[in-house]
């Protein structure tokens, strides 16, 4: 989509990129809240972690739905902690597992959640890549 | 909990699942105008309202129980889905070619994961 409409990122695949996006950010941040509530002082590390990446993959869903030329830049951002978290996290976790007791959405590279961890932010910074407002005549 | 109601609801969610797919596929957008459209906007009306019944059950249920479960956890375990599937239902019908209809996919999809996890932490093992 050459057009540089606001509303790009938020249709065709990016809908369902969001979609998804939008559960996830549901499903940590509700995850999160309920660890550091009831028993923050287990794993506090591992709780923080969890409750940044709920915060990212908040700022992820609403700036890409948004995608204006601000916004788009603060997705881009996210999806990049993003890919970098699951990244740093995933190998961390399983060289010295000591440090998380408790897993994390990025533990092991997102296994538990079918690696869509891993996958997302790949797919968030191509979608971006892909919907990007065309700078010169191509 | 109520086994039959979570099966039903289980097996309600993936025949919407699977009729909304059969839309992607066909790259049908959801407008509401046709009957394969309309029918597939009723069965997630009617899980809705079953997940409603799920939620008011599950709560009076955790009220009057006399074991330790996590009680936060449950409690948002009931009411995901029931916030969920109308996210994703909105989201889905604003969006003209198929990707509304695989919107719909993952946001009937994510009901029956939910429904697992709200009877492993009922059943105790969190």
């Amino acid at each position: 989509m050459p057009d540089a409409a606001p509303n790009a990122t938020r249709s065709g695949p990016g809908r369902l990129l969001i979609a998804v996006y939008g559960i996830f950010a549901l499903a940590a941040t509700a995850r999160s809240g309920v660890q550091i509530a009831t028993r923050f002082g287990d794993a506090p590390v591992a709780y923080l972690l969890s409750a940044l990446a709920a915060v990212v993959y908040l700022l992820a869903t609403v700036t890409l739905a948004v995608g204006s030329r601000g916004s788009r830049r603060v997705a881009f951002g996210s999806c990049a902690v993003e890919l970098g978290g699951v990244l740093v996290v995933g190998a961390v976790s399983l060289l010295v597992p000591s440090w998380f007791p408790e897993a994390t959405v990025w533990s092991g590279f997102g296994v538990g959640y079918g690696f869509v961890p891993l996958v997302l932010p790949v797919l968030g910074l191509l979608w971006l890549r892909r919907t990007r407002p065309a700078a010169q005549p191509a | 909990m109520i086994d039959s109601l979570a099966v039903g609801l289980t097996v309600l969610a993936l025949v919407a699942a699977a009729w909304s797919l059969l839309l992607a596929v066909l790259d049908k957008p959801l407008t509401l105008e046709t009957k394969l459209t309309l029918g597939v906007a009723g069965l997630v009306v009617l899980l809705e309202l079953g997940l409603l019944v799920q939620a008011v059950v599950g709560i009076v249920r955790l009220v009057g129980l006399d074991r330790e479960i996590s009680g936060a956890t449950f409690v948002g375990y009931l009411l995901g889905p029931v916030l969920v599937l109308p996210l994703a239902g909105f989201w889905s019908i604003a969006e003209r070619s198929r990707w509304g209809a695989a919107v719909l996919v993952v946001g009937c999809l994510s009901v029956p994961v939910m429904i697992v996890r709200l009877h492993q932490v009922w059943q105790g093992h969190a």
